[in-house]
């Protein structure tokens, strides 16, 4: 995978030099248990009700192109669960502002694909999957559902955001 | 008798997201799908299920928007109770109209359901009045959406001839439009829009980022690579680009939109009942944008045709959300007939 040239601060070049120098972890890396430890926190309350049972176990990776960070997951009945660093059914990526777009519900992931800001790897009829899914979850609900003050703030930020 | 619909601006809907964003931004109707094979985006995890279109309708309605639901592929002999089950479902629910293209479901809607309005889907592929006014006789539609092949005065051909409302395509993805003749994609994965419900189906698709650039391909045929900033189309046959007698290019079409907004005043004057948004399988995000700018856009035609003109800002907005690296008046502006 080639990413874009990185203009970093420097805790996330190290971070990117971590993920990029080691190719397989032997335990579950520390940035994939927060990402599901977050996941699981703000949005697993309001995905919960939906049917995920086709895909349990299904590998999931995030990429977060500019600062180099990979997160490795699967998706069971309780919730995001981190993995090991492993090849994933389905990749994601992206620059980590394209996906605070996309959580934040801003912009369309056809478009950023169209200008080559989202590409999406390995089985793509699940990754249209998780979209679609995710896309048919009001944002509303998802903020309501949200740690207190969670909620609020990501809505004031789409507010924000949409104001430029 | 109640004025004739005008610019109706119908938007998509592939989830009840999408649907209530339409709304709230000024969509005068919906259009959506079920979740299978019934309608032309059967792509995984879209649509609507029972629950979701009650509460869709419920939404549309409840503030006087229409909701139409599509069935706009062909039922096959085996599954054929499928699509009765789903125009059943649609008039116990009380969409506003459903969008057909085959004519045995039809005449199954007509007779089952005689109150239940039908529009022709644009996959029925019906280009001339003649055609237009046998689907009205033999099964009293009461609406057309006009496949994107013909030009403004060859829609005008047809309004002059039916009594039939025409409803034409504004905005979206543009592909070889054969619509309902299509089988393209057979050649690739045995599936074709037609009968399964999606030209490419996800489970075909792999994209793949390579030294060379981005490499699409459809059940293992490449069908494009792309150069890094070079933007990108849909994965469909259509738009891939093929080596053809030593030189690689886009031979059948390349990646576009259609966007005919100029056009809106010659619309406005012929009667055009409704303008249809493409992109069911698209976000909420893309209907927020799009249906804000078509709102705008005919507001201000309905208001004054003669000093109509497009605005840049509403340009901008679209040319971001397209799909390719341009939009196109297609086939609307033709000179020669």
């Amino acid at each position: 995978m080639t990413l874009p040239t990185l203009h970093l601060p420097t805790l996330p070049r190290v971070l990117s030099r971590l993920t990029v120098t080691i190719p397989a972890w032997p335990f579950t890396p520390p940035t994939s248990r927060a990402f599901a430890f977050a996941a699981n926190l703000a949005a697993w309350p309001s995905l919960r009700e939906l049917d995920w049972s086709h895909v349990h176990g299904r590998h999931f990776c995030v990429q977060v192109s500019d600062i180099g960070l990979q997160f490795f997951f699967t998706l069971h009945a309780e919730g995001f669960r981190a993995e090991r660093r492993s090849r994933a059914d389905v990749t994601f990526t992206a620059t980590s502002a394209d996906f605070a777009r996309l959580a934040l519900r801003l912009e369309d992931p056809d478009t950023l694909f169209f200008n080559r800001k989202l590409l999406i790897e390995g089985d793509t009829d699940l990754g249209l999957t998780v979209k679609n899914m995710l896309d048919a979850v009001e944002l509303e609900t998802a903020a309501a559902k949200m740690p207190v003050g969670l909620g609020h703030l990501v809505l004031a930020l789409r507010r924000l955001a949409l104001k430029d | 008798m109640s004025n004739p619909a005008l610019l109706e601006l119908i938007c998509p809907a592939g989830s009840l997201p999408a649907l209530k964003t339409a709304v709230d931004n000024g969509a005068d109707g919906v259009y959506l799908g079920l979740k299978d094979n019934t309608n032309a985006r059967n792509f995984s995890g879209l649509n609507f299920d029972e629950k979701s279109l009650v509460e869709g309708i419920r939404y549309a309605q409840g503030k006087r928007r229409k909701v139409l639901m599509a069935l706009n592929t062909y039922p096959q002999p085996a599954t054929l109770s499928r699509w009765h089950k789903a125009v059943d479902t649609a008039a116990s629910l009380g969409v506003d109209a459903i969008i057909l293209a085959d004519p045995g479901l039809m005449d199954y809607a007509r007779k089952t359901h005689p109150q239940l309005r039908l529009h022709l889907s644009v996959q029925g592929s019906a280009t001339s009045y003649e055609a237009v006014n046998f689907y009205r006789e033999r099964f009293g539609i009461q609406r057309a959406v006009l496949p994107r092949v013909l030009s403004l005065a060859q829609v005008e051909n047809v309004i002059d001839n039916t009594e039939v409302e025409i409803e034409l395509f504004g905005f979206g993805g543009l592909c070889v439009m054969v619509e309902g003749r299509c089988l393209l994609s057979s050649y690739a994965c045995g599936d074709s829009p037609n009968t399964f419900g999606a030209c490419s189906p996800g489970h075909a698709v792999r994209w793949e980022q390579t030294p060379k650039g981005m490499e699409t391909r459809l059940n293992g045929v490449l069908i494009d690579r792309y150069a890094n900033n070079e933007k990108a189309g849909y994965p469909t046959l259509c738009k891939g680009r093929f080596e053809v007698q030593g030189e690689t290019y886009y031979a059948l079409e390349e990646p576009t939109s259609l966007n005919s907004m100029d056009m809106l005043p010659e619309m406005a004057r012929l009667g055009i009942a409704a303008i249809k948004i493409e992109g069911r399988q698209r976000s909420p995000a893309y209907v927020a944008q799009v249906t804000q700018v078509w709102r705008a856009a005919i507001d201000a035609v309905k208001k004054n045709r003669e000093t109509f003109k497009t605005q840049p800002a509403w340009q901008a907005a679209l040319a971001k959300v397209s799909e390719g690296s341009m939009n196109t008046l297609g086939a609307y502006y033709r000179p020669w007939k």
